[in-house]
């Protein structure tokens, strides 16, 4: 392949793909935890560029320690790097002081592992996990000097928004040329080789040829393609494609069958500390107890498991190449795989006498969820225990249809402390639909209930319960997408009300403890999550005016955003409120409608109104099929066990070959 | 039964291996904490049979000492390690320095049949990479040698704190090539003057940064940019004759008390 040269500052000029690392090795002394910046984490894979054809650098617009272990990101490295024409390589956001650094001395983004320009890629694959990384985007786009507009780009890198937060990405659609929606496996390599045979060809049409291809496999949305029409009143009055070629509606991938990608194969081992320091294996995807609230619930479906033997083998074989302590098995609600229990049974058995511990992310509320727990830390490992109830009163888990009653929670932690955990963590939410004070103040009634039955389970009066509140955002794909966001105000009045409740209590006060955030930076999610592309100057000026890692609570402005959205939106007729505290009705376009995550919005519309009368559903896998739309539409089906499975092979033992032969004790 | 912990296997240390690694190129960023995960990780992937400390959160039984900072490379690192079978330090020298990523090299393995190792640990031998012309870093490190004290300061965790950066610099000289080999230890840019001192280990230690301080401080020198530090060596230092006559200045293999008894 010829290698273009390209400018970068006024008086150097770099190959394409050539490492910046001289550069930047400079910079790290003046920073801090310049270990992240480096890369050269075990597993981490680097090729020569002229191996590949596409080239691709993937970004977690987080911090390192955040986008690090993150299972997506970690998983399309690997498919990638398997192809051989294919390169990937990792990027995540900088923090201010390397920025700043970065902007005075010319040294553009770059990627952790050869330390290329960003901008040399043929691809920028970025992964939101949540709406508050868009402004890292804008970020990393002008340090890697590519045209913060999609418009304005010529020989950049293909910019791809991924991740649940691009199911709505609209927002940002005047950044991004592309966006995917579900699971990613199959789409990027779809997009490779769309990519790849554009390059082949000589790139015809140029960079609205390749799009447009893109646009024509009917699972790649490109924004350009589509133009927004606006009612008087502010409203969307429709979306439709601007040519002929381009579908009307763009669908979500779904992967099938999970037992044929076991990624990551060599989960990466980052030197710098990390959010989670342990590696994970996916156990299902998807989940069905429809929780209205539940953006990931709704968007991941339908419910496909790995088997348990090619978990363990996963588990067994990511222990042997990372040399992690522990494990953590993953999905939206881990104990509801169909052979959970033999699972758990099994790895504790085959790790009880070593020092790996294993972890159950599940907040399901029953005695049996326990078991599973006191069953994974045998080995003497003992995190906390999680419920999450989700709501306060049983009228407002009746309308989020999470179906817990106050006895469940009491049978369930009474088994918990009785088992000898001493602190138990509740979850619930506050600012849901219909809420009023008395369902959040029955928060603490049950908090207190918690502890009284606690103190009797166990004989003891130093148990603890902590209470956690996270603040409800309505998300789109969700029944509650037209829902009214409660403003910020109301949020901390309804809060401090359960904080004094709580208190006040002489019996049982000290005992709970409160966890909770100010209501503020719900609503700039509320308007990142269901805003429309007029939301994208909003993040624009935001950034201008110096917003950055806004997941953060010591770098998140809240008037920050409010000044820029008034600047940004003045011309619009419309503005915060009516994007985050406004109830839609049916008629409405909704902004990502013309984004297809298979569920039909009918049904969706009909679940909104069983809440509005607090009727609850099924979860699908245990009861017949509610058609919600998805598996008709995506033509996917639930797949689950029991696979019949029940005793796993143990591996054979190792022989460590560090040992003198015959001078071992066994 | 969460209240005490689960019985457990707990073999006694049979055996101590004394470990010199590497912290090299890209790598001299990890800080010592990054590199106890490190070991810790490599140490279970190599399936090294360690012994482990009892209670509810148990530690494998390794010691550390004297780490170089964060950003410093180093040839000469070390740690001691408990074992619970017996094993061959070749062997897993090689393994387990398959299991360290790339950059954190383990060098050599040796088995412990003498004790007080960390007090053998008397100085190190540092090479610093300073870009500035060759003249003015001369002249600098003039201006140290012949000083009897030089006060730097330093934030630590308690605040600042006032020294003597002089007292413990035994050696300072300029070489013409870089003693360190492997990735890293290439590409020297022209306008840089590659310095070897030998720091005495002294309470509150005077670490290479401090040297720099100092240099600045009595020679007026302004590096072009951030300097590069390698620890070439750490060990029992031998004096011969006066301190101040170069060449009877050297550090001794801490290793060797070790060999000799084997
Ligand atoms: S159990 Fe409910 S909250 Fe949890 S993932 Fe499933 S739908 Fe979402």
């Amino acid at each position: 392949m010829t290698s273009q040269i390209l400018d970068s500052s006024a008086s150097t000029t770099r190959e394409r793909g050539q490492s910046v690392f001289p550069e930047l090795e400079a910079l790290l002394p003046l920073i801090a935890k310049p270990i992240q910046y480096v890369g050269g984490e075990l597993n981490a894979v680097t090729k020569p560029w002229s191996d590949a054809t596409v080239h691709w650098a993937l970004m977690y617009p987080d911090a390192y320690e955040v986008g690090a272990p993150n299972q997506g990101v970690q998983i399309l490295y690997e498919v990638l790097n398997e192809q051989a024409d294919v390169l990937a390589e990792r990027t995540y956001a900088v923090w201010p002081d390397l920025e700043s650094l970065m902007r005075e001395h010319e040294v553009p983004a770059f990627t952790v592992d050869a330390h290329r320009s960003v901008a040399d890629f043929d691809l920028l694959g970025l992964s939101f996990s949540t709406e508050l990384g868009y402004t890292n985007m804008l970020t990393a786009l002008s340090l890697a000097n590519i045209p913060l507009h999609a418009i304005d780009r010529e020989d950049h890198p293909i910019v791809v928004a991924g991740g649940h937060a691009a199911f709505n990405p609209e927002p940002i659609a005047q950044f991004i040329d592309a966006a995917v929606l579900g699971d990613g496996e199959e789409a990027v390599l779809l997009i490779s080789n769309i990519v790849k045979s554009w390059i082949n060809a000589g790139r015809p049409g140029g960079r609205e040829g390749v799009l447009l291809e893109l646009a024509k496999s009917g699972c790649v949305y490109i924004p350009r393609f589509y133009d927004v029409e606006y009612l008087p009143d502010g409203r969307i009055k429709r979306v439709v494609p601007n040519r002929p070629d381009v579908p009307s509606r763009v669908t979500k991938f779904t992967l099938m069958d999970l037992d044929a990608w076991p990624y990551p194969k060599a989960p990466l081992v980052p030197l710098a500390e990390t959010v989670h320091e342990r590696m994970s294996v996916e156990i299902f995807r998807g989940c069905t107890r429809g929780c209205r609230f539940c953006q990931a619930g709704m968007i991941t479906r339908p419910v496909r498991e790995r088997s348990i033997t090619s978990i363990a083998a996963m588990v067994e074989n990511g222990l042997e190449k990372t040399g992690f302590e522990e494990v953590g098995l993953l999905s939206l609600s881990s104990a509801d795989h169909s052979e959970i229990g033999d699972l758990a049974r099994n790895l504790a058995d085959r790790y009880e006498k070593t020092q790996t511990s294993l972890s159950l992310p599940s907040t399901r509320v029953d005695a049996f969820n326990v078991d599973l727990a006191n069953e994974l830390s045998r080995n003497g490992r003992r995190s906390g225990l999680t419920f999450a109830p989700e709501g306060g009163s049983e009228r407002i888990r009746r309308v989020i249809n999470k179906l817990v009653s106050e006895e469940d929670l009491i049978r369930t932690v009474t088994t918990a402390y009785g088992a000898g955990w001493r602190n138990v963590k509740l979850y619930f939410m506050c600012g849901l639909p219909t809420e009023t004070d008395e369902d959040v103040l029955q928060i603490a009634a049950m908090a207190k209930e918690v502890i009284r039955a606690g103190r009797e389970a166990s004989g003891r009066r130093d148990i603890k319960c902590t209470v956690s509140i996270g603040g409800f955002v309505p998300k789109p794909h969700t029944p509650f997408q037209w829902a009214a966001q409660l403003d910020h105000e109301s949020t901390d009045a309804r809060l401090q009300k359960l904080k004094d409740a709580i208190r006040n209590d002489k019996e049982f006060g000290k005992a709970i403890g409160l966890r909770y955030h100010d209501g503020k930076p719900g609503i700039i999610e509320g308007i990142l999550s269901r805003g429309d592309r007029r939301v994208g100057d909003v993040i624009e000026t935001a950034w201008k005016n110096g917003a950055r890692f806004d997941g953060w609570s010591e770098h998140f402005s809240f008037d920050r955003w409010i000044e820029s959205a008034h600047f940004a939106l003045e011309e619009t007729g419309v503005d915060v409120d009516w994007f985050t505290t406004r109830e839609r009705d049916y008629t409405e376009v909704l902004p990502w409608d013309h984004l297809d995550s298979g569920l039909d919005s009918e049904w969706l519309w009909e679940d909104w109104q069983d809440a509005l009368s607090e009727v609850a559903v099924d979860d699908c896998r245990w009861t017949p099929c509610f058609d919600c739309g998805v598996c008709d539409q995506m033509n996917t089906e639930i797949q689950v066990g029991p696979t019949g499975v029940t005793d796993l092979p143990m591996p054979s033992a190792r022989v460590s070959a560090v040992l003198i032969q015959g001078l071992c004790g066994n | 039964m969460a209240n005490k912990p689960p019985e457990r296997d707990l073999a006694p240390v049979i055996q101590k291996l004394r470990l010199r690694y590497a912290k090299r190129g890209r790598l001299r960023f990890s800080s010592h904490r990054d590199f106890q995960r490190a070991l810790e990780r490599a140490l279970r992937r190599a399936g090294v049979p360690m012994a482990y400390s009892a209670g509810f959160s148990p530690h494998p039984k390794i010691s550390y000492s004297n780490s170089a900072p964060t950003g410093v490379a180093s040839e000469a690192e070390y740690v001691e390690i408990g074992v619970t079978e017996l094993c061959d330090p070749q062997k897993l020298q090689a393994e387990l320095d398959a299991a360290l990523p790339p950059g954190l090299d383990v060098v050599e393995v040796i088995e412990a049949t003498s004790s007080d190792f960390s007090s053998r640990l008397e100085a190190s031998l540092w090479e610093m990479e300073i870009c500035a012309p060759a003249q003015e870093v001369m002249s600098a490190v003039g201006a140290l040698m012949e000083s009897t004290e030089v006060l730097v300061e330093r934030k630590t965790k308690s605040g600042l704190r006032v020294f003597d950066a002089r007292s413990a610099i035994l050696l300072m000289e300029s070489v013409t090539e870089s003693a360190v080999t492997g990735p890293g230890g290439d590409q020297m840019p022209p306008e840089c003057v590659i310095l070897h001192v030998v720091v005495r280990h002294i309470t509150p230690s005077v670490r290479p940064d401090d040297v720099l301080t100092a240099l600045k401080q009595v020679g007026n020198l302004v590096p072009l940019k951030p300097i590069r530090v390698t620890r070439l060596a750490q060990g029992p230092l031998n004096e011969v004759g006066d301190v101040g006559i170069e060449a009877e200045i050297s550090i001794r293999d801490p290793f060797d008390p070790d060999r000799v008894l084997v």
